[in-house]
């Protein structure tokens, strides 16, 4: 089992006819391909303009609208430069698509406001932007990861941080654990998809054991992730914190820190996710050490 | 990317935000002129540069000259300018080394009844801007928030359709302004949130915002910054930026497509992806000695980008070792090893060089690594990598 992405994913590329979008539709082909041959996982692509056209074998269509009703897709990876990027994701969610992981990164925050004012009560789930994506080791991948890092099991990973989650990852596998699903939800400061969400599904998830939380400094969700795994995970999650050496952030960070009354920090962040029982490794090498120690807790 | 006040308060004048009349000046005469030019019989001379703490902050040229004084005279104003200008004024916020004063602002004399904090960001929780008040004007918010988290107003609003009125007038009654403050209230505070989110800023303060004896807000001083992300549709605000007031190391990497941040450490580091590089800063720390910077090559750097990076590492003097982390997703260990080989070639290390690669391509860049006669010490894993690298500092 696992969560976001699964056996009956089916996913479009909005962008795909970029340098970017069709260079990563092709890597998580193959990757899709290794895991369910003989099953078509990545449909097609969205680029405006360029509809009843192919790509590398990937038919493109003018709309997401025109995509979903055609190829039977339930999921988008957005690839379109941050300028149009918010325009590109309203578009996916009033098509109604199930999931968005958008990748792009470097949109401006009044547009990612805008597109979550927009997506109050809606039923499409947006995951980043700005980040690697989601993945479920054997059955597909949706974004920039190297899929051989990662290798099925039983781990729910939720991160900010790209490079960082393949280090997490990495580290499992050199303890001999693999992931249920490993799921990015971006460094911007205005996400889809928080901490909070994803514990959840994690939580729900009978094929995940344990939960690796990775964050880094600024804003304060992982302490609200840290008031929420208190009265609602029952299962060990294990966690590392990046940036305790970082210096003073900008006075912009610590602005939106004060209305949440205070947070921020690594040092805050480590000691309010140790109050309540997840098992915080000090050094970045140590993350597969300290999920594992949870697990045997 | 950050501008000057007297930058902010022109945009503010012109988006209806009252500010104060004031006269930009480039040398002391200018300064003189200014006074006669504002009529009245007091004037402010503000140096101007990026970092705040200004009016605390003395020159090092001249310990006992403020930031920002008060004059009676143009004459008193010009003495005070020629000390100021191509001096170098050590704030709070400057650091040691203070930064150069080249421009000053003079502004008009006021009657203050009142001294306000405001301020907008955008506030990850509430998913949207938020404007903050406070009655502590003048002093530092974080301070604030800290000692009298009581004294602090917040008041989300909608992006689209800005501040309301009643948003504005709630504010105010709980400050206590009397009647005619309100009603001033009810057309600066609107103009302000609307201010912040035509312009993509992502931070607006103003502090002091101040209540003049007749009871009408004004923007003593104004703090500006926006989101580098927007600039692509602001083209006027790429004009203000002023990159004396930058680290030109962090300039001429964000030239080059990379982030970097100058810290004060001895470790170079040299890392894809900003999580990474951050993990990396720490485990240097963890492992007992200091980074000497933050470098995010980003995911997808080319062999001229990561050249560039060791250039720039290198040209720190306090660098003593640089520590090359690297997990490959997008990017090539191939490629690292290649720009690697290429930076000895062209730019010249010689100071130790640990290399810890994993991910695409890992195998090839590990056997071209063994090839070269260079002296590269190679790492498995991050704490091999950080006890190797700071091991190396002593030998």
């Amino acid at each position: 089992m696992s969560i976001l992405v699964n056996k009956d994913t089916k996913v479009i590329c909005q962008g795909i006819t970029g340098k970017s979008g069709l260079f990563h539709s092709q890597k998580c082909r193959e990757y899709a391909q290794e895991c369910q041959p003989g099953v078509d996982v990545f449909v097609g692509g969205v680029t405006p303009g360029k509809g009843d056209t192919e790509v590398d074998g990937f038919p493109v269509f003018n709309s997401v609208g025109d995509a979903m009703a055609k190829t039977g897709a339930n999921t988008s990876m957005v690839f379109v430069p941050p300028p149009f990027c918010a325009d590109a994701i309203l578009e996916a969610v009033d098509a109604g698509i199930e999931l968005i992981i958008a990748i792009t990164e470097g949109i401006p925050v009044m547009d990612m406001i805008k597109v979550r004012n927009a997506m109050r009560g809606s039923k499409s789930r947006l995951v980043g932007p700005n980040c690697p994506g989601v993945i479920t080791p054997g059955v597909a991948k949706i974004g920039i990861m190297p899929g051989y890092i990662h290798t099925p099991g039983t781990i729910g990973i939720i991160s900010k941080s790209g490079t960082l989650t393949y280090e997490a990852a990495w580290q499992l596998g050199r303890v001999g654990l693999g992931q249920s699903t490993a799921v990015g939800i971006g460094g911007d400061p205005i996400a889809g998809t928080d901490y909070i969400d994803l514990l959840e599904m994690f939580q729900n998830d009978p094929g995940t054991e344990g939960i690796l939380v990775i964050g880094e400094i600024g804003g304060s969700a992982e302490l609200e992730a840290a008031d929420y795994i208190k009265s609602n995970v029952t299962k060990p999650v294990a966690g590392f914190i990046a940036g305790q050496t970082a210096p003073p952030g900008k006075r912009m960070g610590h602005a939106g820190a004060i209305i949440s009354g205070g947070g921020g920090t690594a040092a805050e962040k480590m000691a309010g996710l140790r109050a309540v029982g997840v098992v915080v490794s000090d050094s970045p090498a140590g993350m597969g050490d300290a999920m594992k120690e949870a697990l045997g807790k | 990317m950050k501008i000057h006040e007297y930058q902010a308060k022109t945009l503010l004048r012109a988006a209806g935000v009252p500010v104060p009349e004031g006269i930009v000046c480039k040398s002391a005469d200018e300064v003189a002129a200014a006074f006669e030019t504002l009529g009245g019989d007091l004037a402010v001379v503000k140096s101007q540069i990026h970092a705040g703490g200004r009016g605390k902050g003395r020159f090092k040229e001249h310990p006992d000259q403020a930031g920002v004084v008060l004059v009676r005279s143009a004459a008193e104003a010009k003495q005070n300018a020629e000390r100021m200008l191509g001096s170098t004024l050590v704030t709070i916020q400057t650091g040691a080394e203070g930064k150069q004063v080249n421009t000053l602002f003079v502004e008009q004399g006021l009657k203050i009844a009142r001294e306000l904090y405001l301020g907008i960001v955008v506030d990850r929780e509430v998913g949207g801007p938020v404007l903050i008040m406070s009655s502590e004007g003048g002093m530092e918010i974080e301070e604030v928030a800290h000692n009298h988290p009581e004294k602090i107003l917040t008041e989300p609003f909608d992006l689209s359709a800005g501040l309301f009125p009643y948003q504005a007038r709630k504010l105010a009654y709980a400050l206590g302004f009397d009647a005619t403050a309100v009603r001033s209230a009810e057309k600066f505070l609107p103009k302000l949130c609307k201010f912040f989110v035509d312009n993509d800023c992502s931070m607006t303060e103003i502090n002091p915002l101040v209540l003049t004896e007749d009871s009408q807000l004004l923007a003593l001083d104004a703090k500006v910054s926006f989101d580098e992300n927007a600039l692509f549709r602001h083209k006027n605000l790429v004009e203000l930026r002023d990159l004396s007031e930058e680290d030109p190391s962090e300039v001429r990497a964000a030239a080059a497509g990379l982030s970097y941040v100058n810290l004060d450490g001895t470790i170079g580091c040299l890392v894809n992806g900003a999580g990474l590089a951050m993990s990396t800063m720490d485990i240097i720390k963890l492992h007992g000695a200091e980074p000497a910077n933050f470098l995010d090559v980003g995911g997808g750097a080319n062999v001229e980008q990561v050249s560039e990076a060791f250039r720039i590492i290198l040209s720190d003097d306090n660098v003593k070792a640089v520590l090359v982390n690297i997990f490959g997703g997008i990017m090539r260990c191939d490629v690292i090893v290649e720009a690697l080989l290429e930076a000895y070639e062209k730019v010249g290390i010689t100071v130790p060089l640990v290399v810890r690669l994993e991910g695409t391509n890992v195998e090839k860049a590990r056997k071209m690594l063994d090839d070269c006669d260079r002296d590269i010490i190679t790492a498995t894993d991050l704490t091999d990598a950080a006890q190797k690298v700071v091991a190396s500092l002593s030998a």
